[in-house]
């Protein structure tokens, strides 16, 4: 691709939701109003010094931020090169990054009068923490979740149903993720007056990729001033894991326009990407149009949306965020992936050096860094985005080890 | 530039009547049976054939329209199948206008420009496509009519006044009026309402309104042909192919119970 890089990697979207191709507003026309009513009520919150106070606020004594900036000691020792740092989003209340995003939605919902919160969710971190912010508020809250997901993802089941929501399996499709995603569609379509739909992930239609981004990027925000204050410069690097993508986003789009920050996404190579049982939707998929947006997708010939597979629930999607789509064609940020298998040997190997159990999203980020760390001299400073705590991920784990629990 | 829909519409008008659409899915249960319901339609009194292009992620559509989607696609259909579909139906009916209906990607997968040739030359007259609002008519809407396609847009109970122009602009062939919030099959459509909302949408629009989403029998199509120039009828006709299955497959009966059952609307329609 012969483009001119732009003067600022962070000045998108456009005014029709676009990075460079992708992002976009495909929906069906009974949602167009409410995405513009959404678009005009964020923009407003945005530039108000009030919203924005609030959210700090719960941020700080709810969620628990600022998230730590810890220095991986024993690890950086194993691996033999880079510094490694993990950024720790696993101690935000709930266990991850999710909640940052879900506040912000919430406290918009709230602004906007509305009464009735959706969600779709799929290793059930976003859905527990949409119910956690809807528990705190008060706020009728229906989570949809692929039937097979909830099998493998029963933990966070039953915490979203302490807490007051309604489970609700989407029974269409493969039954994952993707299938939640367009049962939640199909809900906001009937009831349009008083719900608000809480995306969990940087995709959907615009505004959604922006606002999510934009919550997120307190992760980012945060690790630069830590970072400063730890090392007295930026890091060299950034890794993150990523299914939709938003807490790679997070991390990522504040270090954007520091050209000397090398940053890498990692994709979920399932079983390997050329076995076609991945989620690797930018190294094995296509740019597509599914779910709001144009992105890279997974996808057969016909154009009809593939099966997604990984070992991590809430990598198993078969899209990514289009503003992600848009930094891979330009080549700011190395997409790069991570089968299962070397997601639990990091998994594992966290656990023993650092006496941190990652939830299996971030192992594939820590799988990355094992294979690049070592190449690294010792005065390269690294980020892993540690997006949440794998309590949730044990039985799982315990499966692939052939434990019986 | 006059298309079969223009026509058909301005011959129902002579006649003083509204038009039945009949929805089915292309592919659904299989391609033979399939050739052999969309065969029958127009003597069924199906004025204008919306065929369903199958995608595995329908996020507009009910249970109904989604498993009819699946069935086809298991039986291997495809978007050039569906436009090998309609050339076969092409072949004994030049006159009952086709409009294809469905979700971008499979064209966009396609080439836009090579899926609105293909199209023209199988015969099919119009597209309605789900999640193209006309935020986005750059991508198809506005190739489609340069290349003599009508491109029918839905409007929906959160079309209001304000947005009604927008929705409208490049609208042509005739407006798809969706009855109720939700997804297809599901909802009965209120009538009153229904009533208001194309008198409503009248005011700003020539073109004829077709009125959809829930209509299942014979009396409400009888009810809404009263103000509505059109009346589609979709998910009855998706639920007639599935109960005429067994074990999953074409019976003798399947393309006889659709066809049963769009004259019984028909009836309606026309009295």
């Amino acid at each position: 691709m012969n483009q001119i890089a732009p003067n600022s990697y962070r000045t998108g979207p456009d005014e029709k939701g676009l990075f460079g191709i992708y992002g976009g507003r495909f929906v069906a026309e009974t949602l167009m109003p409410l995405i513009l009513d959404l678009q005009k009520a964020y923009d407003e919150a945005k530039a108000d010094p009030t919203f924005q106070a609030e959210l700090d606020g719960f941020l700080e004594h709810y969620v628990g931020r600022p998230s730590p900036l810890y220095f991986a000691e024993r690890l950086t020792e194993h691996l033999g090169g880079a510094k490694i740092y993990f950024k720790r989003e696993d101690l935000n209340h709930t266990g991850a990054h999710k909640i940052n995003n879900v506040m912000g939605q919430i406290l918009l919902a709230r602004r906007m009068g509305k009464t009735r919160i959706i969600a779709e969710t799929g290793a059930g971190q976003h859905g527990v923490a949409t119910a956690t912010a809807c528990a705190r508020f008060g706020l009728k809250c229906i989570v949809y979740m692929g039937e097979v997901d909830i099998e493998r993802q029963k933990p966070n089941v039953f915490r979203m149903k302490l807490l007051g929501a309604e489970v609700v399996p989407a029974l269409s499709g493969s039954r994952t993720l993707k299938d939640a995603l367009n049962e939640a569609l199909r809900d906001w379509v009937a009831n349009v007056e008083d719900t608000f739909y809480c995306i969990g992930t940087v995709a959907g239609p615009h505004p959604y990729p922006e606002m999510v981004r934009d919550f997120q990027c307190i992760i980012g925000n945060e690790t630069k001033k830590q970072m400063h204050r730890h090392e007295g410069r930026l890091p060299d690097s950034l890794i993150a894991a990523i299914g939709g993508g938003s807490n790679a986003m997070g991390l990522f789009h504040p270090f954007l326009d520091d050209p000397s920050v090398e940053i890498y996404g990692v994709e979920a190579a399932g079983s390997g990407v050329d076995t076609g049982k991945h989620a690797a939707s930018i190294t094995g998929g296509r740019p597509g149009v599914l779910h709001g947006n144009r992105t890279y997708i997974l996808m057969d010939d016909d154009g009809q949306i593939t099966e997604a597979h990984s070992i991590s629930a809430g990598l198993d999607y078969p899209g990514i965020g289009p503003e992600h789509a848009w930094l891979n064609d330009t080549k700011r940020v190395s997409y790069v992936s991570a089968t299962d298998k070397e997601a639990l040997e990091a998994f594992q190997l966290c656990c023993q050096l650092e006496g941190i159990i990652p939830a299996l999203e971030p192992s594939h980020a820590l799988a990355h860094a094992m294979k690049l760390a070592p190449t690294k001299p010792k005065d390269h400073l690294m980020v892993i985005c540690m997006s949440g705590r794998g309590d949730k991920d044990i039985f799982t784990v315990a499966d692939h080890l052939g434990v019986k629990l | 530039m006059t298309t079969r829909i223009d026509q058909r519409f301005a011959d129902l008008k002579k006649e003083g009547r509204a038009a039945l659409v009949t929805f089915v899915t292309a592919g659904d249960p299989d391609y033979a049976t399939s050739l052999e319901i969309i065969k029958g339609l127009p003597m069924a009194g199906a004025d204008i054939i919306e065929f369903g292009m199958p995608f595995t992620d329908p996020m507009a559509d009910g249970p109904a329209i989604q498993e009819a989607g699946l069935r086809a696609l298991h039986a291997g259909q495809t978007l050039i199948k569906t436009l090998d579909l309609v050339r076969d139906f092409r072949k004994s009916d030049d006159r009952t206008p086709v409009v294809l209906m469905g979700y971008y990607n499979p064209i966009y997968i396609h080439g836009v420009e090579r899926f609105l040739k293909d199209a023209k030359a199988a015969g099919v007259d119009g597209l309605i496509i789900v999640d193209l609002p006309p935020e986005e008519d750059e991508e198809l809407c506005l190739p489609a009519i340069k290349a003599g396609l009508n491109f029918i847009r839905l409007a929906t109970p959160t079309t209001d006044d304000k947005r009604a122009p927008t929705v409208l602009r490049n609208t042509s062939g005739f407006v798809y009026y969706v009855s109720v919030l939700g997804i297809t099959g599901t909802k009965a459509p209120d009538l009153k309402s229904v009533e208001q909302n194309v008198t409503r949408l009248k005011g700003h629009t020539k073109l004829p309104i077709a009125v959809g989403f829930g209509v299942k029998t014979a009396e409400q199509a009888r009810s809404i042909a009263k103000s509505a120039d059109g009346v589609v009828v979709g998910s009855a006709l998706v639920n007639a192919v599935k109960t005429s299955l067994k074990a999953g497959k074409a019976t003798p009966e399947t393309a006889k119970a659709v066809h049963r059952l769009v004259s019984e609307i028909a009836q309606g329609v026309r009295s």
